[in-house]
């Protein structure tokens, strides 16, 4: 029952979100400021982990071609696949639900528990549209960061390849250009940008409507961060059942 | 003015407020006093707005609220100033932007406009040299201070404290109660205060309402409530030996 209410809510705030908006000079330094926030302090975290991640696909993939008759440019196509179809989508986005999902439920449940929502509040404010949508706004640059999460895979990959001694540079990129499919770009960016939605809005959902103090704020990022891989994990199995199968 | 008539609130089953009717005229300074958990701070709330009531009715200016369409909702909250017990400053924003939020969102002034209004509240609240200041560098007192200033900053009609001089030191408080009681008639606007603070009740209290379970249990002025042979308020106002002596000698003359 609980859940269902929760879920009710939610769809609310989703509306109340498009509802009254704040001025747009306001808004517009709110947006740049979450870019800023959620995007840019991204990058650096998401560039490490795609890097060596990256690597590390392409040395299990390459230790379990034992094979001999499988051809080595094989590892860089599985690289390529692996990267682009799941682990920039779906395993970087599980990561920004720790961190930028825990950074915004803290921030906006830090307002809650201090009146500063009650203070926007009462001086006729939308609370809702003046802290979560800009936040969701500055969420369509996400895809850009997988981007640079899709890139810097299969750079990594390229490098524990090559320094690896597991096949040549040229054998790579013969893989990686192997049988390239231009719609598994584009499904994997569809993926990303309703993930960005969901990064956005279900952090700031436990956030908004926490009640307690100090320590219910940790409590509310981490149900947070929970409820949001949930939500990604379900929505990649749809998303992949509806658009690949 | 703002006229309370048979105000009810319940959570659930538990009833808060029960029938508070009362009012509060403009350029006086109106406190609310009661014990914790007597309901003021529902009271208070119900008048602004944040939580919907039960039955009952609250003008504003012969304007019902529940009448009014969200636009005019919005439009009557940007003439309420509301200080907060725990300040609510914005974090992230330093002191004079905090002053300068309200003039941001609901007018169309310049920045140097708007900025020189700030500078003027902040002058006033004898805060101008902090402008630059982020809420956490200030003390207790100057964030209470700001509050003020950010609360009157749009020339609001109605001022709104909760307990404003909570966690202060006497000395402050005094400061803070008379910074309110100034502004009040300054501006000339209705000002209502949520406290407990007996030294309020005795400097500001130009009318004082007196909440007991949910219910007035006793309005009058700081004047008429050494008089007062109402029990619950004498025990609730009187339950120190300073105050019972002042008591005496005020009746003794």
């Amino acid at each position: 029952m609980n859940y269902l209410q929760n879920i009710g809510t939610y769809f609310l705030m989703i509306a109340e979100m498009f509802r009254k908006p704040t001025k747009r000079s306001v808004m517009m330094k709110l947006i740049l400021k979450e870019i800023d926030d959620l995007v840019i302090n991204s990058l650096g975290i998401v560039a490490f982990i795609s890097f060596f991640v990256g690597g590390v696909i392409t040395i299990q993939t390459a230790l379990n071609i034992t094979n001999p008759l499988i051809p080595k440019y094989l590892v860089g196509f599985a690289t390529r696949q692996s990267i682009i179809l799941e682990f920039a989508p779906t395993f970087i986005s599980i990561i920004m639900a720790g961190k930028v999902g825990s950074f915004i439920t803290s921030s906006i449940g830090t307002m809650r528990v201090t009146e500063q929502i009650d203070a926007l509040e009462v001086m006729g404010v939308n609370s809702i549209n003046y802290l979560v949508f800009p936040k969701t706004v500055a969420m369509i640059l996400y895809p850009f960061v997988i981007s640079i999460a899709m890139f810097l895979g299969i750079i990594g990959g390229m490098a524990a390849c090559v320094y690896g001694g597991f096949s040549t540079l040229e054998d790579y990129i013969r893989g990686v250009q192997l049988d390239f499919i231009p719609f598994h770009m584009f499904y994997a960016f569809i993926k990303t940008l309703v993930f960005a939605f969901i990064l956005a809005t279900i952090p700031s959902f436990y956030g908004y409507y926490m009640k307690g103090g100090a320590l219910e704020v940790g409590k509310a990022s981490t149900v947070a961060f929970v409820w949001t891989s949930v939500v990604i994990i379900l929505i990649n199995y749809i998303l992949t059942q509806m658009l690949l199968s | 003015m703002i006229q309370v008539t048979e105000l009810h609130k319940s959570f659930g089953d538990i009833k808060i407020l029960k029938g508070v009717s009362t009012s509060f005229e403009q350029g006086k300074t109106n406190l609310v006093i009661g014990q914790s958990g007597s309901g003021k701070t529902v009271f208070l709330k119900c008048l602004l707005g944040l939580f919907d009531y039960d039955s009952g009715s609250i003008d504003y200016d012969n304007q019902k609220f529940t009448d009014l369409s969200d636009d005019e909702k919005r439009n009557l909250r940007s003439k309420i100033g509301m200080v907060f017990q725990g300040s609510a400053l914005f974090d992230s924003m330093t002191i004079e932007e905090n002053v300068m939020f309200p003039l941001r969102m609901f007018t169309n002034q310049s920045e140097s406009e708007m900025r020189d209004r700030a500078n003027i509240v902040l002058q006033r609240v004898n805060l101008e040299n902090a402008q630059k200041k982020m809420p956490s560098e200030a003390s207790g007192g100057m964030q209470k201070r700001v509050a003020i200033a950010r609360a009157i900053v749009n020339n609001p009609k109605y001022l709104f404290c909760d307990e404003p001089n909570s966690g202060l030191d006497p000395k402050t408080a005094i400061v803070i109660d008379n910074l309110i009681h100034e502004i009040t008639k300054e501006y000339n606007i209705v000002t209502v205060i949520n406290s407990h603070d007996m030294n309020s009740v005795m400097e500001i209290g130009e009318k004082i309402i007196f909440l007991k379970d949910g219910e007035k249990a006793w309005e009058g002025s700081k004047e008429t409530i050494f008089r007062t042979d109402n029990e619950a308020v004498s025990n609730f106002v009187y339950s120190s030996n300073l105050f019972k002596k002042v008591r005496e000698m005020y009746l003794k003359g």
